[in-house]
């Protein structure tokens, strides 16, 4: 199983770290040379999504991804990473890919003095550690688009078909089943 | 440590791979999350003006953070002089969302940093070698920059400060416990720190290369030895095409490692910032605050 990382910016190596430790072989995603290997699934991470949503376009990456992502290939975006996937984003006329019926709210909790660390309710897992980094959050959805956590009554986590989103950064807590979830998608 | 210090590390971790960009307008602030900053340092001047201008140098303007705040969606960094708490103080008011200890602004304290565990944002802070960084990171910084010599052009001290910085871990990590002790005394820094330099090979938080970034080679350059994001300063807004600068910049920490990359990038930029020679300048900004 090869699970490519976007790495134009961001929180990368740490969802690489989580992956070797899963016993996962994880790869970075750079340049479109790097989707030569094969790919059984894909990580958006955190991190800036107006950087990443550039970039992706300026390395020729966003063409490729997009259709691997509407081919089904298995998808988990993490904060920034759910705002490449989302359909509509309330605060910015700009869509990256797309592929994922909801709509969220950048900067949903302002500026760094709002974001937190909590602990909730993850449909199907139990109880897991979230940590909200000047985060967005789930303000629709669409049928066939499951919720699977909520924080204050906001949705934080959700998935539809083989595409997981989360507002919040399993990949900066110790606890992995989030990731393992996502694998749970694979094959 | 609280769990406050846990978030600030972790904005700094999704800064990673990007760059920091110095802005003096709102427009300036637009055009860098148009060419891909990852977040934007709002100043009056960026530091080749400061230089110029001579006399004291202070932290901005509020209202002029305020229109670059609303200005754009990344975060938004502001400066204040070194042991300026009460500047300080004034940021977080306006929820800043970084704060850069700087040297590039006149010192307030000749002796003392601002104690940074006292603040709910974080803040970021330079460093020329190992002990420096751990005593900023022991006053409480959630990043770490390297000097450089702002203002300049000229990489070379930037280049001096990340190979000593990152030696020096060497140093530490190929050391016997015992000899841990020592380290700690001689880096005049607290023994945690370099306990956990030696077991990870790496700093506590995230570090940036800072000061005489001027081309996409010269970030490229910090990448490959081991910087973890670009600030870039003067370089950006004192070149002929800023856009297209910024762009390529954006692009050269993406693909640090691609030669390929980084000639198309480098191509037909316009004219540099102008550069200044270490020895042909008067003030080294980087012996501020050690």
């Amino acid at each position: 199983m090869r699970i490519g990382v976007l790495a134009l910016q961001g929180a990368f190596a740490e969802h690489l770290a989580v992956l070797a430790r899963l016993g996962v072989d994880g790869f970075e995603i750079r340049e479109r040379a790097d989707l030569n290997g094969g790919i059984d699934g894909l990580i958006l991470p955190g991190g800036e999504s107006t950087v990443m949503g550039r970039l992706l376009r300026e390395t020729g990456l966003f063409g490729p991804l997009k259709e691997f992502i509407q081919r089904g290939l298995p998808v988990f975006g993490t904060c920034a990473g759910m705002i490449l996937l989302a359909r509509r984003i309330e605060n910015d006329p700009v869509v990256h890919f797309g592929t994922m019926d909801i709509t969220v709210r950048r900067n949903a909790y302002g500026r760094q003095l709002g974001s937190f660390h909590t602990a909730e309710e993850f449909h199907g897992i139990g109880r897991i550690p979230m940590t909200f980094i000047r985060a967005p959050y789930i303000t629709e959805v669409e049928d066939g688009v499951r919720v699977l956590a909520t924080v204050d009554g906001n949705k934080v986590a959700a998935e539809c078909g083989k595409t997981l989103v989360t507002s919040f950064h399993p990949e900066l807590t110790e606890d992995l089943r989030v990731h393992r979830y996502f694998l749970g998608k694979i094959r | 440590m609280n769990s406050r210090y846990e978030l600030n590390k972790n904005l700094a971790q999704m800064l990673k791979g990007g760059v920091i960009m110095d802005v003096t307008t709102p427009e300036q602030a637009r055009i860098a999350e148009e060419a891909g900053a990852c977040a934007v340092m709002a100043l009056e001047r960026v530091p080749a003006d400061i230089r110029a201008a001579g006399g004291v140098a202070r932290m901005s303007d509020p209202k002029m953070i305020r229109a670059i705040q609303e200005a754009v969606s990344v975060p938004v960094m502001a400066k204040v002089r070194i042991g300026h708490f009460v500047e300080a103080q004034i940021l977080q008011a306006l929820e800043i969302d970084f704060i850069d200890e700087s040297e590039v602004l006149t010192p307030a304290d000749d002796t003392y940093h601002i104690d940074k565990t006292k603040f709910d944002v974080p803040f970021v802070c330079g460093a020329r070698d190992l002990g420096e960084a751990l005593r900023r990171i022991a006053e409480g910084a959630s990043m770490i920059r390297t000097k450089g010599e702002a203002g300049t052009g000229d990489i070379v001290q930037a280049v001096r400060h990340l190979r000593l910085i990152n030696k020096q871990i060497r140093q530490v990590q190929s050391m016997r416990d015992d000899e841990l002790f020592q380290a700690a005394k001689e880096l005049e820094v607290p023994y945690d720190l370099v306990r956990y330099v030696h077991e990870h090979g790496r700093l506590p938080v995230v570090n940036f290369a800072a000061g005489g970034v001027a081309t996409p080679a010269d970030a490229a350059l910090m990448m490959q030895l081991g910087a973890e994001g670009v600030f870039v300063g003067s370089g950006i807004f004192k070149s002929g095409n800023p856009k297209k600068r910024a762009r390529a910049i954006v692009r050269a920490v993406t693909n640090y490692n691609d030669p390929h990359i980084l000639a198309e990038v480098s191509e037909d930029l316009g004219e540099a910032m102008v550069g200044t020679n270490e020895h042909e300048i008067k003030l080294l900004m980087a012996e501020r605050g050690v």
